[in-house]
């Protein structure tokens, strides 16, 4: 995992971190380092692959930068890494649950936020769609569109 | 008898004008001198990145837009070059030659904006006026090209989505003879300022080691000394065959980065001047008819066409599987997209490297120390927007 990048092959910036999710795998996790060397002119993508619970270390002890980057996967996705100064979610609301850009996470989300007149406070509820969510993936135009709400009730259905 | 003093805790913004957008900054104070600061980030979180997963690769493109809405093509920029390379499909010259002109603009636009709120942070109002003007002009360039003054959704995968119109070429030439004596204006205000030199001069010092170790790109790297511009270590589309500087700072303080941006100002006038005496009539978009919808006129008369139109504009074009990762220099520093796709004629992943979140995570270590009259200085001079950052 530790690659020396400070001596010879003086990848000496870290560009970014990231995550691909895919849930087939056991191994779902597949953390990408995209590094930088500017003296040769060279980008470098090293890619790790974990299992939902392992840990990673982190390597905010090597580059600063990596804080932000290492706290963004950890709210993005819930990867998380050991020693890590500081992981607190980053980019979503304060006391949001689950991990948004993990592929079984809906894109409308689980959760809405509202300012209630009775309550004289911002609330959260469940997310309740008042038109059909409309799925526009024409894999073939021909076909029309599906409804999220239609195969959710296809589903209890079956259930 | 002693006391003890408990450090006083600042909350700065979100609702600042100072802040740049909504950034909520805790500051733990000690008197006037900031011992600490946490920047609270993500209110506005849109999730670019999951909408994008689940939109067409032409649908992906207006997202772009909206991540640092003062430059918006240079954004576009970075998918559309992502996605090309991915289909391996060529670019026409005149095209390229369009979108250099436009990033330029971009460029432009951004860093008037920064040079002159910063201005404004620090206490000088009259930069601001005299730079919207200008902004106000680019951005009508904008509105010609693509419709709208912000938003512009003009880059495609290919080129871009329609030739410049009449006249446009000659306005921009024009732009281009009055806009340096605006600088210069600028300059008059500020560059020798006994004020503004006191704010800027030696605040927010980042050395070069600093600098690398926080992941800086753009005028934060240049500024504190290191020469790294990706138009030429890198180049993309037709930067290779254009003449252009790159300033490079000193000192690495507030100061440095505004001369930088000055300068690439005046680079980028020089770049836009030579695209136009280079372009020449030809094609603006990708020749194959599987990734660029057919003229309206074709439309018209040939059925195969109006199929080719409906096909591409609700089930969009496939991208082979594979992966990619581009970067081009956007005003504010590298701007990258790390694409993923699975082909489908979705991008499986799209990952954004947005420069100002580099940026702005440095914040607690380019204020420590300073005085909390500094921040707004420090924090203009990072040139950060929200709408990258939060993403």
């Amino acid at each position: 995992m530790f690659l020396k990048t400070n001596n010879d092959t003086k990848f000496r910036q870290l560009i970014d971190i990231t995550v691909v999710d895919y849930p087939e795998n056991y191994k779902r996790f597949e953390v990408v380092y995209l590094f930088l060397s500017h003296e040769f002119n060279q980008r470098l993508i090293l890619k790790y692959t974990i299992a939902e619970n392992e840990i990673i270390p982190s390597i905010t002890s090597i580059f600063s930068g990596a804080n932000w980057m290492e706290r963004e996967v950890f709210d993005m996705y819930g990867v998380s890494f050991k020693d890590h100064p500081d992981l607190r979610r980053i980019l979503t609301d304060y006391g949001f649950e689950g991990h948004p850009l993990r592929k079984d996470f809906p894109l409308t989300g689980h959760t809405e936020v509202r300012y209630s007149e009775d309550q004289k406070k911002v609330i959260n509820e469940p997310v309740k769609l008042e038109q059909n969510y409309r799925n526009f993936d024409y894999e073939s135009p021909w076909e029309g569109t599906r409804y999220i709400k239609e195969e959710l009730d296809n589903n209890d259905k079956k259930n | 008898m002693t006391k003890k003093i408990k450090n006083l805790n600042l909350n700065f913004g979100p609702q600042h004008p100072a802040a740049h957008g909504v950034l909520r900054l805790i500051l733990e104070l000690d008197g006037e001198v900031v011992e600490k600061a946490d920047p609270h980030i993500g209110l506005l979180h849109r999730g670019t990145e999951k909408l994008i997963e689940n939109k067409t690769y032409m649908q992906a493109v207006p997202y772009f837009d909206r991540l640092d809405y003062v430059a918006p093509m240079n954004q576009e920029h970075a998918f559309a070059l992502a996605t090309e390379k991915i289909l391996e499909i060529d670019v026409p010259i005149r095209a390229q030659y369009i979108r250099v002109i436009f990033c330029e603009i971009g460029r432009i636009l951004s860093h008037i904006l920064n040079v002159t709120t910063q201005a404004m942070d620090v206490g000088a109002l009259t930069p601001t006026l005299w730079g919207f003007e200008e902004r106000e002009k680019l951005m009508g360039f904008y509105e010609r090209v693509s419709g709208s003054r912000l938003h512009a959704n003009y880059f495609r995968a290919g080129g871009v989505h329609q030739d410049l119109p009449q006249g446009l070429e000659e306005d921009i030439a024009e732009f281009c003879e009055t806009f340096p004596k605006i600088i210069n204006d600028l300059e008059s205000l500020l560059t020798e300022n006994r004020i503004f030199k006191q704010r800027n001069v030696d605040i927010g010092v980042v050395t070069k080691q600093d600098a690398l170790d926080y992941s800086f790109s753009g005028v934060m790297i240049r500024g504190s000394g290191v020469p790294w511009d990706l138009r030429k270590s890198q180049p993309y589309d037709c930067y290779e065959q254009l003449d252009f500087k790159i300033p490079v700072g000193k000192n690495g303080d507030c100061y440095d980065r505004y001369l930088c941006r000055i300068e690439e100002m005046k680079e980028s006038v020089f770049i836009i001047k030579q695209c136009l005496s280079k372009m020449e009539k030809g094609p603006i978009k990708s020749l194959d008819g599987k990734i660029s919808p057919p003229s309206k006129k074709e439309i018209k008369q040939s059925m195969e066409a109006l199929i080719h139109h409906f096909k591409l504009f609700t089930e969009g074009y496939r991208v082979p599987k594979d992966e990619i990762y581009t970067a081009v220099e956007a005003p504010k520093g590298e701007f990258g997209v790390y694409l993923i796709s699975d082909g489908s004629n979705k991008p499986y992943k799209c990952k954004i490297r947005a420069p100002g979140f580099s940026h702005l995570q440095s914040m607690d270590y380019l204020i420590k120390g300073h005085m909390l009259a500094d921040v707004p200085a420090v924090l203009g001079s990072l040139d950060i927007v929200f709408g990258e950052v939060d993403r």
